[in-house]
């Protein structure tokens, strides 16, 4: 229940009173605890003022729009902000992996081939140096139509490796939008802020409307996991259905 | 075959053109947004237009409808390659006159089907 200042000024002055007997007629138990009751009083009177600027300073940031948005910054963007940076962080770690699978992959399909080619190599030059016995020779023959009947297929693996590798450098496109989408949230961030610091600087001045929050982009980049839009659909499958069910 | 390829991230326009490349189209130009990618249309007997959405300048779907509603280029065949997925999206692309829609991220089979499906159509109405 707040009590009205008079009536707290009234009750400190007869404590004060109260406190200057007490002292006086060496009565030291009543002295502290009048001192305790001003104290009680003073911090009353505090919680008071401060419920009071409390209250006020709400209802300036709610007349200004300042404090839905807030709150919003508090409940919604930044979250969001930090949900789709780790997202980011998954599709580079992502695709990272691919790449590194793919090297892996093609670096022992390169050597297979490579290993072969010398072998063969050798031998060839034993041949043409008329060093090579006939079985030898049967030998290197069979072993150059091996590495011919292999080596369509082998280099075909490797292209498809490559390939793997191309693809995955796919990320630096949808982390890009995602990136781009979380420095507008900064901004906005930081012009939200920028208004609330001149608020509480100068409340008399003129203050221009506290920015509107930007108009809910109807586009949304690429979709991050838990923040998927209720419309989005999941796959390409998914697109082409759709399309054909309007006569695409 | 001439083909335009349209997207603001140059990675994506590069893995694009790879792709291309690798079905056997060689003739292929580039251009980082709508704004860029009109003038080149008009200027340049183009057979196929390859494009995102998300662009700073002229999006997507704007570059669309404009190259829609420029006689000369009306036919051209349109494929949207972007990370929007929403239902409205995808209607308002295929209202507009999208020959094909590829979703990001895709793989190259995909681009590979949706580009000769395009042309497919095209040889069966002629």
């Amino acid at each position: 229940m707040a009590l009205s200042e008079s009536i707290l000024s009234e009750r400190c002055l007869e404590q004060a009173r109260g406190l200057v007997s007490s002292i006086e007629s060496g009565d030291e138990g009543k002295a502290v605890d009048h001192l305790r009751e001003i104290s009680r009083l003073n911090e009353t009177k505090m919680f008071q003022e401060i419920g009071r600027l409390t209250r006020e300073l709400h209802d300036t940031l709610v007349g200004f729009g300042i404090e839905t948005e807030i709150s919003e910054l508090a409940e919604h963007e930044i979250p969001d902000a930090r949900e789709r940076l780790s997202h980011v962080i998954n599709v580079t770690d992502q695709a990272a992996h691919k790449t590194l699978t793919a090297v892996e992959e093609a670096i022992p399909v390169c050597s297979e081939l490579e290993a072969s080619a010398s072998h063969i190599e050798v031998q060839w030059k034993r041949f043409i140096s008329r060093d090579l016995s006939a079985d030898e020779f049967r030998e290197l023959s069979r072993e150059i139509g091996s590495h011919l009947e292999i080596s369509a297929d082998r280099y075909t693996k490797i292209k498809l490796y490559l390939n793997d590798i191309l693809m995955a450098q796919d990320f630096q496109d949808i982390t890009g939008q995602i990136i781009r989408r979380v420095i507008t949230l900064v901004q906005d961030v930081e012009d939200k802020l920028v208004g609330l610091i001149k608020l509480s600087g100068d409340l008399d001045s003129d203050l221009p409307k506290a920015t509107k929050k930007p108009v809910e982009k109807v586009l949304e980049g690429p979709q991050v996991p838990g923040k998927e839009s209720a419309t989005a659909l999941k796959s390409q499958d998914e697109v082409d259905d759709l399309l054909s069910s309007l006569g695409f | 075959m001439k083909i335009l390829i349209v997207d603001d991230f140059s990675t994506m326009r590069r893995i694009i053109k790879n792709l291309l490349r690798d079905l056997g189209f060689n003739n292929t130009s580039e251009a980082d947004d709508g704004n860029t990618a009109l003038p080149m249309l008009q200027a340049g007997d183009f057979d196929f237009l390859v494009t995102d959405w998300n662009m700073p300048g002229m999006e997507g779907i704007d570059l669309l409808k404009a190259v829609r509603a420029d006689e000369k280029l009306a036919n051209l065949p349109v494929l949207l390659v972007t990370a929007e997925a929403k239902k409205e999206q995808i209607v308002e692309a295929a209202q507009a006159g999208v020959n094909g829609y590829v979703v990001k991220p895709f793989n190259a089979a995909t681009l590979k089907e949706k580009i000769e499906k395009i042309f497919e159509r095209i040889e069966a109405s002629k």
